[in-house]
């Protein structure tokens, strides 16, 4: 068992509250959050976060098998937009 | 000739090692399963009794998670991170290293071989 195990989850206590506060009052509405480092509870399911990414808030709408992660896992920090003089580029379509 | 957990059949080696040829087996847990269905280490995979590939079988079969099973585990658990979106499954998306390597040099397993970019400088003295 790693530390971080023993140590448990974690996520900002404000956000619980405010989750268990919407939950109770079945209530959905997008949160705005700076905390990535939140790991996604199983109260999470259903609701929106909009986490921030470093300048803007990016939506991320919380399913079932997103628990255990972290919300900052969702929205990435990184901008790329290809080198420049690069080709067109070929997409593959992954989802 | 034996045939255990589908196509896999090594002979002539020793049971212990012949076992990590199956997906999944490697050398610890080949053991387990020898100690567990009471085989001597040194049998060689042709002296290998009906009764004792049984046992091996059945151990494989009831804690294992082998070859083709155990792939599509893999798979899926890849799926998920893809789908999700999440950090992890982008990198798999892109084809680049998911935990964390450097990617400006090297990462060459994940990127594959080199493309070589036209226009690009020689190095500069």
């Amino acid at each position: 068992m790693g530390r971080s195990l023993k140590k448990g989850p974690y996520a900002d206590p404000k956000l619980l509250e405010k989750i268990r506060g919407m939950n109770s009052r079945n209530e959905k509405k997008a949160i705005k959050t700076w905390s990535r480092r939140s790991t996604i509870f199983p109260d999470f399911i259903g609701h929106t976060f909009l986490v921030h990414d470093g300048r803007k808030h990016i939506p991320i709408f919380v399913t079932e098998n997103m628990v255990g992660h972290k919300l900052g896992e969702f929205a990435v920090t990184r901008l790329f937009r290809g080198h420049s003089g690069q080709q067109v580029e070929r997409r593959s379509g992954i989802k | 000739m034996a045939r255990i957990a589908g196509v896999d059949l090594p002979r002539d080696k020793r049971i212990e090692y012949a076992l990590t040829y199956i997906y999944g087996i490697g050398l610890p847990s080949a053991r387990k399963i020898i100690e567990q269905a009471g085989i001597d280490v040194n049998t060689r995979v042709r002296d290998l009794t009906e009764a004792e590939s049984a046992r091996v079988r059945e151990i494989l079969e009831r804690e294992f998670r082998v070859e083709g099973d155990l792939r599509r585990e893999f798979q899926l658990s890849i799926r998920r991170l893809m789908e999700i979106g999440c950090y992890r499954g982008i990198r798999h998306r892109r084809g680049l290293p998911v935990r964390g390597q450097r990617s400006k040099t090297n990462a060459r397993t994940r990127k594959g071989p080199k493309r070589t970019v036209a226009g690009k400088k020689k190095v500069k003295k």
